[in-house]
């Protein structure tokens, strides 16, 4: 049963703060959650319909499974075509197609494909299995990465010469950058996602704020926390500031958490790194540093898949992910893009902007 | 005996022979079973006949709160008592893999046969097959069971009509997320265990008594209540509208849920029925509930609306609405 606190949390605040929210009556705003997890709960509790229609609420890049080149997945499918080799991954990836294929339908043909909740239970599977080389597909944020840099330290602790990561994580600080002063993007206000936060503080969120005008709030998932955020960056517009407020400071610090930056900092080092959608962002990616480097399992791809993102034609997940143009706006979406037929990964991943409109619209 | 299963079990001679008395036939005591015909001859069943069948291949075998055996008879007895039959006989057919601990085997059977007795039904001949290592995942069991619908009363998405409620008797999404901590071993303490139980007293209990005000019933196994949900409306002239505030959820459900990205409303039950009940006859639907012990926890969801004709849709705790639609495929635990 739902617990009263959760009620007085969720419903009465929430009715409150949609009240306030719809006196709004300045100009015309769009307000970006950039955080896949923000889309998803927005959706899921119906929140823009709550909004004035001088409020839009647009998506950003926050989905890690979205902004995944499409030569990351090709890899990944070679990968586990390899003879002794076991792919390990988060259940999102399992469903994103590549030229109509994916790890799901290669695991039904019989790859050892495993789905695990952390890093970590691939280092159990590669300890359980010595003859096997098992590779971790590390995708996702400042919020997956440190247990990622555990599981190699771990490893290279533990002398384990059978565990390899495919790295496609990425750091947010340099696409908040790109967003922030892409014209054609024109975000008024950011919703900043509360456990990205956690890891990196919220303190590059004043740096924005400061450098493009931009104001902000760091929130976490309930409709009452997303509401909150919304109140307060429509508060700042219409006062003509700039500032970031943290609505979720009972997790997130302004230098964020030291101890799992330091992890990420001792096992990788920032590289290029091409997002889906957005092209190449430099210093936004993550590869392993030369000491841990015999954990690559980029090593195994060697340069046999190009590093270019393919996208269907018609697909507009590019524009989507930017904040540019609305799943509704693509021609695909609906129609020849569906979950049960997707054609990009924004309509497969249980956080992607497609999939989240086409669910619970 | 031998401590597991080998083919030799398999072979029609004298150790399936033991086999099937030392464990089937001791714990399944009842007179259509021991009198070991190639079929079980019944009696006639008054008013219509039911007829289910289910296949039950879970992982893991063993889980807090009941086995494969025990989910096998509720769920056999469960799709019968939703379509108001009273369940009598059941079947069991066992595809067992070689190497498989006969102590397990017998736990299985016991457990089946203490379900059995509880739901009042009787399980009246079966059939055993096993086959080498590898070619089955330990055991698979497959239910066949009948049952009979009491004369007068009728179920059907056409007696739906708006302002009927939707009845759910107890929290949801207990079964699949007990599972799901077993099998991939999750590293939570919840306490949590799977609802797998037999519906057909408590149900009985309200259409014995309510007759006509109960328009449908259904057990919202996989896909949750969502997809059951669904079903009922699809390519209907009437919507339900469900109220998230009411969905009654444990706390430890709703918690791993949303660490792991995922929905309570798909998620697996085995011990839940959804029921829509005449409006006006709803309050007392939910007295007799909640006065068994499988409904103690029983709640009124949503409503049937005449407005969203074939959809689903919520009412959220911000106010907002989201439809709610069928799932495609399995629910996978996202990223972050």
């Amino acid at each position: 049963m739902i617990s009263e606190l959760e009620l007085f949390r969720n419903e009465t605040l929430a009715e409150g703060l949609v009240k306030a929210i719809r006196r709004y009556d300045g100009r015309p705003v769009s307000i970006m959650e950039v955080c896949g997890t923000h889309t998803m709960a927005i959706s899921r509790y119906g929140i823009r319909e709550l909004l004035p229609p001088n409020v839009r609420l647009i998506s950003g890049p926050g989905c890690p499974v979205c902004v995944t080149p499409s030569f990351y997945l090709k890899s990944a499918l070679e990968l586990c075509r390899r003879e002794n080799t076991i792919v390990a991954t988060f259940g999102d990836m399992m469903r994103i197609p590549y030229k109509g294929v994916s790890l799901l339908t290669e695991k039904a043909l019989g790859r050892d494909i495993r789905m695990v909740y952390s890093p970590l239970d691939s280092l159990d599977i590669a300890r359980q299995h010595p003859d096997k080389t098992v590779i971790f597909l590390s995708v996702g944020f400042e919020t997956t990465v440190p247990v990622t840099a555990i599981a190699v330290l771990e490893a290279a602790q533990q002398g384990l010469d059978n565990f390899m990561i495919l790295s496609a994580n990425k750091t947010i600080p340099a696409a908040m950058h790109l967003l922030s002063s892409d014209p054609e993007v024109a975000v008024d206000g950011f919703l900043y996602p509360g456990h990205v936060s956690a890891v990196i503080g919220s303190g590059l969120y004043e740096e924005l704020a400061k450098a493009y005008g931009i104001p902000g709030a760091v929130t976490g998932f309930d409709p009452a926390d997303i509401l909150g955020s919304i109140l307060y960056v429509l508060e700042q517009i219409q006062d003509n500031k700039a500032t970031v407020a943290n609505l979720y400071s009972m997790v997130v610090q302004p230098g964020g958490n030291p101890i799992a930056r330091g992890k990420i900092d001792e096992v990788f080092e920032p590289s290029d790194a091409v997002w889906r959608g957005l092209g190449q962002i430099p210093g936004s990616g993550l590869r392993l540093r030369e000491k841990y480097r015999s954990f690559d399992a980029w090593s195994l791809i060697n340069g046999s898949v190009e590093e270019r993102d393919e996208e269907a034609r018609g697909c507009r997940c590019g524009d989507i992910l930017k904040g540019k143009c609305l799943p509704s706006d693509c021609k695909l979406f609906g129609k020849a893009c569906t979950p049960e037929t997707p054609v990009g990964s924004c309509m497969v991943s249980s956080e992607g902007t497609c999939a989240a409109y086409y669910r619970y619209q | 005996m031998s401590e597991i299963i080998t083919l030799a079990h398999g072979s029609g001679g004298k150790l399936t022979h033991q086999l099937i008395q030392g464990i089937f036939q001791k714990h399944f005591r009842n007179d259509w079973l021991l009198e070991g015909g190639d079929s079980a001859v019944l009696e006639t069943l008054p008013g219509q006949m039911a007829f289910t069948t289910d296949s039950y291949v879970i992982h893991p075998l063993f889980f807090r709160g009941g086995n494969i055996g025990k989910l096998a008879v509720c769920g056999t007895v469960n799709d019968l008592a939703v379509c108001g039959a009273i369940p009598k006989y059941i079947s069991c057919g066992w595809i067992i893999e070689e190497g498989f601990p006969l102590g397990e085997l017998e736990e299985i059977a016991e457990s089946m046969a203490a379900t059995a007795q509880e739901a009042g039904v009787f399980i009246v001949t079966g059939d055993t097959k096993i086959v080498p290592r590898g070619c089955a995942d330990k055991l698979f069991l497959n239910t066949s069971g009948v049952g009979f619908i009491p004369k007068g009363l009728r179920l059907a998405p056409a007696l739906i009509r708006p302002g009927d409620q939707v009845i759910v008797t107890g929290t949801i999404g207990d079964h699949g997320t007990a599972i799901l901590i077993e099998r991939e071993q999750l590293q939570v303490e919840t306490g949590l265990a799977s609802d797998c139980a037999p519906l057909n007293g408590m149900l009985e209990r309200v259409t014995a008594s309510m007759g006509g005000a109960v328009r449908l019933m259904r057990d919202p196994t996989r896909g949750g209540v969502a997809t059951t949900l669904n079903e009922f409306t699809e390519g209907q002239d009437f919507g339900i509208r469900l109220e998230e505030h009411a969905l009654p959820v444990k706390g430890a459900v709703s918690g791993l849920c949303g660490m792991l990205g995922m929905d309570p409303l798909y998620i697996a039950n085995e011990g839940k029925a959804v029921l829509i009940v005449d409006g006006a006859q709803a309050e007392r639907a939910m007295e007799l509930l909640r006065s068994h012990p499988n409904g103690q926890d029983a709640t009124v969801i949503g409503e049937v609306v005449a407005d969203h004709p074939g959809k689903v849709y919520m009412r959220t705790l911000a106010g907002g609405h989201r439809i709610i639609d069928m799932l495609v495929g399995d629910q996978l635990p996202r990223i972050c």
